[in-house]
């Protein structure tokens, strides 16, 4: 119907002088928008399929595409924009829900950009971590309450168990799945070759990448894909995972298509089948069962690993990790509403949660008034995008990161958005064998470990410009941000001083 | 310690366990058993609120209103002492007896005043008794800053503080009461060092509600029923679910069954399906009093004089189980919590989510003075 | 290993248990504590008394017999092994049950068999004899449920919004008349040849435990719920 036609969003400008017609762009657009007309010998695209994820762009031999926004454009109207009429069109057309996938890309305030770091000058000498001893090493677990000695007077380990990383930052869960085995497969490896640890999500562990366990967080979710006692212990962790920054209060959905016989073993479901994950767990509705499926995990891997319950940041976030932090979690790990996902309803990712920055201050602030921030260490994700963002979230009271949309586009992802219709042409976020194929696991890995030492160097700069050179000196030092443009309310539930002050 | 106004200053979600026990022929049931009957659902409570309701436990003052108040200093207690005696002739005043307990710290004052209302000054003011009482009562709760009375009713009784709820009932030393009802409540707050009066069970007059669970529809319980003079001071659910049974039940006139039908509505499905009249009636409920449903988890345990009402939420998204003997009936989050003091119950079972289960004495302990009632 | 649990908290039952090697555990006077046989692998465990939440939790491969009934969380994300229960059983029974068989004399409580799932020789089975609450069989993606209605003389044998959002698997429900009001997700019909042989072998492990007839069992009228291909969840999205 004439009404259901919408223009592409994006034009590809295809430099005729450039083009030799080699066809490999042809090739590498899963999604189909190449083609060459046989009559002329030239090429053709159809804009309407492409979702601008640049796999041409970046392939083209004679460098001769490039992608531009359109300047096609509905009469303009501040209140009804082109997106949102679009919208109606395509849901009046199709009655269903709006998907979209990666994180919320609307323009809420980003308060990482309006935190400062500080620095010292003549008081305090700064140091140089390339000389002098700096340290990033972190350990995540519950602190003991109580000192006990022996009988020779020695104190008595009665350490709760712990989670060694070389440097505060962890890749966040994605299932095998949503993202493709070779993905998962770089995860591990440069997991475990920075002394960090990679998280399974909810589709359970393959067998292959059951020899990077000690480097490996395995998650409980509400579809308790793939969860049986061997998984629980072949994990460093476990991490029970209520809620998602990208879609609090949702659960997940794996279309039967995507399930082929590897994902089918490590989902332990048959292939072809849906895997639905329901919103929430229906062993918990409330507090007191969340204590007992912490301790159930617990029992099954006697005591000996740490528990990670991780939520979304919602409005009374403090409030429920209080919660948390008394029911027996060792981590909590609280995920912001700009973090990433394979697939949610759009208005849902744009319009629930709250941004991490407020939700990481307060949580931190009502911990301690609490005197329980000694019992759980704190993980924040969604979205930390660089090592000045880590930073400041340590600073802010974080002991670790998690890191997925910047893990992903360390290895090729150019966040076209698109990741729900499993045509992801970098091959992370697809099933399809000639596009999986396409991600290096080795190749992967390395640039992922680059990513994360050049941020440990950086982080290691601005500690040591800070005169800090350990990294818990830093955690929950406050003192060390101000704030620039911010109003005295948001200031005070950032527990910073402006500028200046 | 906290004050009321920390705790009630915003709102606080929390989850728990709650028993009862009843004896229907009225029979004495000493406080120890329902200590007894928390102890193994340990695991539901957090250490930061326990708290218990006896019926028929003040014989010798049966006809006065018995209030229970926390001062947080003696400034307090001096207003509030005062607005009392403007309002009622004191039959006797005492501090509630304790027990010194490592367990439990930081106590309040903790009064007992058995009250009678000056007719006179309820009369000016064209009020029934219980109206009088309870509106006394939102007022020293709202406007007196640092009391709060826990507990209003004739010959019954609220014990609540912060800790684990078998600690609280050796407190009170509860094994020196004795009645033909008592619940009890272990709490599980996400939030809070805890704060005395935020313990369960809550209560106006003779109602009292032990609560498990979060509720979803707060704010717009709360919204509405602060429509009807009440004031919800602490802003727990537990507080809006007291003040909705008590507006629905004694201003509106609704029976148990029939509040339940309004908190716990049926789906419109399942109303459909109801032959008439039930489905007029239930679709009457709902339409009338909407913003009164209750959605989200919960469980209560309703107590009154002369009986007990327990209720799951129409998902029924929390566990509750009756247990019956003779003329006991035993109800809890958990069947080792009833199991642990009847060991043989003739039957046990789980009552469906939002059909209300209704206890009452039996007739012939109705209204005559027999065990104190 | 013979265990006296009164008054015992089930920290202290459940290590008693890890360090103990026998293959058989027998346990009286439970009263509430939680996750008995948790994770266990291969052993024998009789219960007496009420085992607490999480009873047989991610259990692998052992067996439980319980004498008395069962609160809530029973074989809880179960991989394999068998729970058979002389009495009630309370709410979440099976969620996400992956393999094993749960026999249950009585009726069970709310959203029983909630996601159980099936996978290659791991395939779940839930009976219950008298009857089920609200959700029984929700998001139900593989294995089998069914409800034999002992005791409801033949009516519907469970409460509202059975089999929602069903995906996978079967539920077999015991009833004289054809089941109404389902959810879209679901399709009725009445119990084939193929449908009852597959009940039967449970049918009969239910009767050699519980002592009823097994021929006046298997005579009566079955109805089968399954998913409806129709009503998949493809169709709730738009994507640009």
């Amino acid at each position: 119907m004439a009404f259901d036609f919408l223009y592409p969003q994006y034009e590809i400008i295809r430099n005729p002088s450039r083009c030799t017609a080699c066809r490999l762009c042809e090739k590498q657009c899963a999604n189909g928008v190449h083609h060459m007309d046989t009559h002329s010998g030239t090429m053709l695209a159809d804009e309407s399929k492409c979702v601008a994820c640049h796999r041409c762009v970046a392939l083209c031999p004679a460098r001769a595409l490039k992608i531009v926004k359109t300047d096609h454009t509905f009469k303009e109207n501040a209140n009804w924009t082109g997106k949102t009429i679009t919208e109606i069109y395509r849901q009046a057309g199709s009655g269903g829900m709006l998907l979209s996938s990666m994180g919320n890309p609307e323009p809420y305030p980003i308060y990482w950009d309006k935190l400062l770091i500080n620095a010292s000058q003549v008081t305090n000498p700064s140091i140089d971590p390339l000389r002098e001893p700096m340290e990033t090493f972190t350990l995540l677990g519950a602190k003991p309450e109580t000192m006990m000695r022996d009988s020779l007077g020695n104190l008595v380990d009665n350490m709760p168990p712990q989670l060694r990383l070389k440097l505060p930052v962890m890749f966040s869960a994605m299932s095998y799945g949503s993202i493709s085995y070779n993905a998962h497969a770089a995860l591990a490896a440069a997991a475990t070759e920075l002394g960090t640890f990679y998280n399974t999500g909810e589709g359970g562990l393959h067998p292959d990448f059951y020899p990077y366990g000690s480097h490996t967080i395995v998650q409980v979710a509400s579809g308790r894909f793939g969860v049986h006692p061997d998984y629980l212990n072949a994990g460093a962790a476990i991490e029970i995972k209520m809620g998602q920054g990208a879609k609090p209060g949702i659960g997940g959905h794996l279309p039967g298509v995507k399930v082929g016989p590897e994902i089918s073993r490590t989902r332990m479901i048959p292939e072809g089948t849906d895997a639905i994950s329901p919103a929430p767990h229906h062993d918990i509705y409330s507090i007191e069962d969340l204590r007992q499926l912490v301790y159930s995990v617990k029992e099954a891997t006697h005591y000996q690993k740490p528990v990670i319950v991780k939520i979304a940041a919602v409005h009374n976030v403090a409030a429920i990790a209080s919660g948390i932090a008394r029911s027996g979690a060792d981590i909590i790990a609280i995920d912001g509403f700009r973090g990433g996902t394979g697939a949610a309803p759009t208005r849902i990712r744009d319009h629930v949660g709250i941004p991490i920055e407020l939700a990481l201050a307060s949580v931190d602030q009502r911990l301690r008034e609490e005197g329980i921030r000694n019992r759980v260490s704190l993980v924040v994700s969604g979205s930390i995008r660089s090592s000045s963002d880590l930073v400041k979230a340590i600073a802010l009271g974080a002991d670790a990161v998690y890191i997925g949309t910047a893990a992903l586009l360390a290895l090729g992802c150019h966040l076209c958005r698109s990741c729900q219709k499993g045509l992801c042409n970098w091959g992370i976020a697809t099933q399809r064998p000639d596009l999986v194929k396409r991600l290096n696991p080795e190749t992967g890995a390395k640039r992922l470990i680059n990513l994360l030492t050049s941020w440990d160097h950086e982080l290691k700069e601005m500690m040591g410009g800070m005169g800090i050179n350990s990294i818990e000196a830093l955690r929950g030092n406050r003192a060390m941000l101000r704030g620039i443009g911010l109003t005295q309310k948001e200031l005070d539930i950032l527990g910073v001083k402006h500028a200046g002050e | 310690m906290r004050g009321i106004h920390d705790e009630g200053s915003e709102r606080i979600p929390s989850g728990c366990a709650i028993s009862s026990i009843f004896s229907k022929s009225g029979k004495p049931i000493n406080g120890e058993r329902i200590i007894h009957s928390m102890a193994p659902m340990h695991d539901r409570s957090n250490g930061l609120g326990g708290g218990f309701a006896g019926y028929g436990i003040y014989p010798q003052h049966k006809d006065d209103y018995a209030f229970h108040v926390f001062y947080d200093h003696s400034k307090a207690q001096n207003a509030c002492e005062s607005f009392l005696k403007e309002r009622f002739c004191f039959a006797a005043s005492e501090q509630i007896p304790t027990r010194k307990l490592s367990a439990i710290t930081q106590e309040p004052i903790s009064m007992r005043y058995f009250l009678r209302p000056l007719y006179r000054r309820m009369e000016d003011l064209q009020l029934d008794e219980s109206e009088y009482v309870a509106r006394c009562v939102l007022h020293i709760n709202a406007q007196i800053d640092g009391a709060y009375v826990f507990s209003s009713g004739k010959n019954m009784g609220v014990f609540k503080a912060v800790g684990f709820p078998e600690d609280v009932g050796r407190y009170y030393r509860l094994e020196e009461y004795e009645g033909y009802c008592w619940t009890a409540h272990g709490r599980y707050p996400t939030n809070t060092p805890g704060w005395w009066g935020g313990a369960h069970p809550f209560a106006l007059l003779d109602t009292t509600v032990v609560h498990n669970g979060e509720i979803s529809s707060y704010d717009a319980n709360r919204r509405t029923i602060e429509m009807f003079g009440y004031a919800c001071t602490l802003k727990t659910d537990t507080e809006a679910i007291t003040y909705i049974i008590d507006y629905l039940t004694r201003k509106c006139g609704l029976t148990l069954s029939e509040t339940a039908g309004v908190i716990a509505a049926p789906f419109w499905s399942t109303i459909t399906a109801m032959p008439e009249p039930a489905r007029s009636q239930a679709a009457y409920l709902r339409h009338a009093f909407s913003s009164l449903l209750i959605t989200g988890p919960f469980s209560i345990i309703v107590g009154f004089t002369g009986g007990l009402m327990a209720l799951n939420d129409r998902l029924k998204l929390r566990s509750m189980v009756v247990g019956e003997k003779g003329d006991m009936v035993y109800i809890a989050s958990e069947e080792c919590a009833i199991r642990v003091i009847e060991p043989e119950p003739d039957r046990i079972w789980s009552p469906a989510g939002g059909q209300p289960v209704i206890i009452t004495l039996d007739k012939s302990c109705q209204g005559g003075d027999h065990h104190g009632l | 290993m013979r265990i006296n649990a009164f008054g015992m908290y089930y920290r202290k039952l459940n290590e008693t248990i890890r360090a103990c090697s026998d293959h058989n555990i027998v346990i009286d006077h439970l009263c509430g504590q939680r996750y008995i046989a948790c994770a266990e692998k291969d052993r024998l465990f009789t219960l007496r008394g009420t085992p607490g939440n999480g009873l047989a939790q991610y259990m692998d491969g052992a067996t439980v017999e319980v004498f008395g009934n069962c609160q809530e969380a029973v074989g809880d994300t179960m991989n394999s092994g068998e729970i058979i229960i002389h009495g009630h059983c309370g709410d979440a029974c099976a969620y996400g049950m992956r393999g094993g068989r749960i026999l249950i004399e009585g009726n069970v409580g709310y959203r029983a068999g909630v996601h159980m799932k099936a996978h290659l020789d791991h395939q779940p089975v839930l009976i219950v004899g008298g009857t089920a609450g609200s959700f029984l069989g929700e998001y139900l993606a593989g294995g089998l449920i069914a409800v034999l209605g002992i005791g409801a003389k033949g009516a519907y044998p469970c409460r509202y919004f059975c089999g929602t959002g069903m995906h996978g698997g079967k539920i077999i429900l015991r009833c004289d008349k054809k089941p109404e009001a389902l959810p879209p997700q679901v399709l009725v019909s009445l119990a084939s040849a193929d449908d009852l042989s597959e009940l039967a072998p449970h049918v009969e492990a239910y009767c050699h435990h519980f002592g009823h007839d097994v021929q006046t069992l298997m005579a009566q009228t079955y109805y089968v719920l399954t998913p409806n291909p129709e009503a998949s969840y493809k169709r709730l999205y738009t994507f640009e």
